[in-house]
């Protein structure tokens, strides 16, 4: 069985994102990019299927400029096989991100793709599921277990009220959760022989997918900062202030 | 322009989330249809057809509808698009999981979490954890958006009189089985529509200390939360979580304790009208967002809270 993990670039989740001054969006010059943490825990798990003897091969593949291939040598590093590189300059939005994953499916004929439940750079939570219905495949969003048994795979999902155990066909397209694990460290010697591992990169057009935006950004600004406050004393003035100043309680 | 608002239940009573996406149906403006795809679900048809401001409740009555699985569920609502120049869902994990799916098998971008309706094609929604606002313009001939709940102020869920009618059911895929839940139960109100919220960080230092800030909780009639850091260290159950990867919450008080105020959960309730922070560290970023701040340790302060109270 082959698993194909999507891996995105994006700004590293500990840097504070700046808005540029034209509000045209954020500001990406000079700042620290790494791959989303959610798809980090997508990789992890693909390679522990991987060696618990359940796939073969691990398949990265990332949609994005010419630099997203040094976010697929990070998956390599982990463990991952091999990577595909699909170029694209603009912002690509997830339905065509969709797309073009769904073009990918059909090359590579994984029977479990493996994806983060959101990005943490436009936080939309939709291209797992999108993939998921132009493939037709089972659907299961926001785990926080996986377990492969056969043709099926029973999927442990985070919910709003609590956990919910569902069991899908395979293929299926999964989206993970942050407690499904914890991503592994790629040691230097698996970093080095990462350089060798093989990235294809595929074109757009060739692919035949048209992923003119649906969608304008008119702007991108600040939210409105919250100020500070002050600082009480004790605990009866600060009872008493909720009580007789912010009245909530 | 008509409006469909895909209404969220548990096939017994209308989820809360459900009014808030009705509230942005009304701010764009037109008639709302509602449907309900549930399975043995005529009283939530009843209670939503009570619901102000709704013009027809379309009811889905059939047995492939009962968990809310995106696959038998998606197609339902892909069907039924094209009639309308809005598909609203709320931003839960219920609609997250489906209209997406739905999205997509109608060849239609989605727009996800709005915070603000502009107008009928513009919407504003946070990127990067709220830390930037994109406004956003679709062109869509049926705009498919998701609303975040705690943006818009819930509609009364009596003194409409909409008609109910019947749709056809659109048959299981058979890719996928529902087996079972396990709901965390809590006679505390729910964590996204509670007026106060309490909050444990790692600060607590055991999952055993969350007893304490229950206390307090239950004498101010609150919900108990967290931060990733302490659903991380095994503390309390991941649906206590407060932050970008958590549930967004904007309660009347939010109070944060020994939780440091990482961006990542500031995410989640900066938008709280009054905001509390109990920390000993007083340079912890919470103090920045809170209105009241005492610096103090937590094992001394809360226990003479919940005494105060």
């Amino acid at each position: 069985m082959k698993i194909l993990v999507p891996v995105k670039r994006v700004i590293d989740y500990n840097v504070k994102v700046r808005v540029k001054p034209d509000q045209s969006g954020v500001e990406l010059a000079n700042v620290k990019m790494a791959m989303n943490p959610f798809d980090e825990i997508a990789v992890e798990q693909a390679l522990r299927i991987k060696e618990a003897g359940q796939a073969e091969e691990v398949v990265l593949v990332s949609v994005g400029p010419q630099q997203s291939q040094e976010t697929i040598r990070t998956g390599l590093a982990m463990g991952a096989d091999r990577g595909i590189h699909i170029e694209a300059g603009q912002d690509v939005e997830p339905l065509a991100v969709a797309k073009l994953l769904t073009a990918v499916v059909g090359k590579e004929n994984p029977s479990l793709v493996l994806c983060g439940k959101q990005a943490i750079d436009d936080d939309s939570n939709q291209t797992a599921q999108m993939l998921s219905a132009l493939l037709g495949w089972s659907q299961a969003t926001f785990a926080s277990g996986v377990e492969l048994a056969g043709d099926k795979a029973n999927i442990i999902r985070e919910v709003d009220g609590g956990l919910e155990h569902i069991e899908v066909s395979m293929p299926a397209v999964i989206s993970v959760d942050l407690r499904l694990n914890e991503p592994r460290y790629a040691s230097l010697p698996n970093i080095m022989k990462a350089k060798k591992k093989p990235i294809d990169s595929l074109s757009v057009d060739e692919l035949g997918v048209d992923i003119s935006p649906r969608l304008t950004v008119l702007k991108v600004e600040e939210p409105e900062a919250r100020q500070a406050g002050i600082k009480v004393e004790s605990i009866s003035e600060l009872v008493d202030k909720l009580k007789n100043e912010a009245k909530v309680i | 322009m008509a409006i469909l608002v895909i209404v969220e239940h548990d096939n017994d009573s209308v989820l809360a989330s459900s009014l808030n996406t009705v509230a942005a149906a009304t701010e764009i403006g037109g008639d709302i249809d509602l449907l309900v795809a549930g399975h043995n679900c005529g009283g939530v048809a009843d209670a939503a057809a009570q619901i102000a401001g709704v013009s027809r409740v379309l009811v889905a009555d059939s047995a492939e509808y009962g968990y809310g699985l995106a696959e038998n569920t998606a197609p339902l609502i892909a069907g039924m698009a094209a009639q309308y120049s809005h598909v609203l869902a709320p931003a839960t994990t219920y609609g997250k999981n489906i209209l997406p799916r739905a999205a997509a098998l109608c060849d239609t971008a989605q727009i996800s979490d709005i915070i603000a309706v502009i107008d009928a094609d513009t919407f504003q929604r946070p990127i990067y954890a709220g830390n930037a606002l994109a406004t956003v313009k679709s062109a869509e001939a049926v705009k498919m958006i998701t609303v975040r709940s705690t943006s818009f102020e819930a509609v009364a869920s009596e003194g409409g009189s909409a008609s109910v009618e019947a749709v056809s059911a659109t048959g299981d895929a058979g890719l996928s089985a529902y087996e079972k839940s396990e709901l965390s139960s809590s006679e505390r109100p729910e964590l996204t529509s509670a007026s106060i919220v309490v909050s444990g960080g790692r600060g607590m230092q055991d999952g055993s200390n969350f007893a304490m800030l229950e206390k307090v909780a239950d004498k101010l009639g609150a919900a108990v939360g967290a931060s990733r850091a302490a659903v991380d260290a095994g503390f309390v159950p991941n649906d206590y979580q407060v932050g970008q990867t958590g549930k967004v919450v904007a309660p009347e008080l939010y109070m944060a304790v020994g939780i440091s105020g990482a961006i990542q959960h500031l995410a989640g309730m900066k938008d709280s009208k009054v905001i509390v922070a109990i920390n000993k560290d007083e340079e912890a970023p919470i103090f920045q967002v809170a209105d009241y701040g005492l610096v103090a340790d937590l094992f001394d302060a809360v226990p003479e809270l919940e005494k105060e109270l």
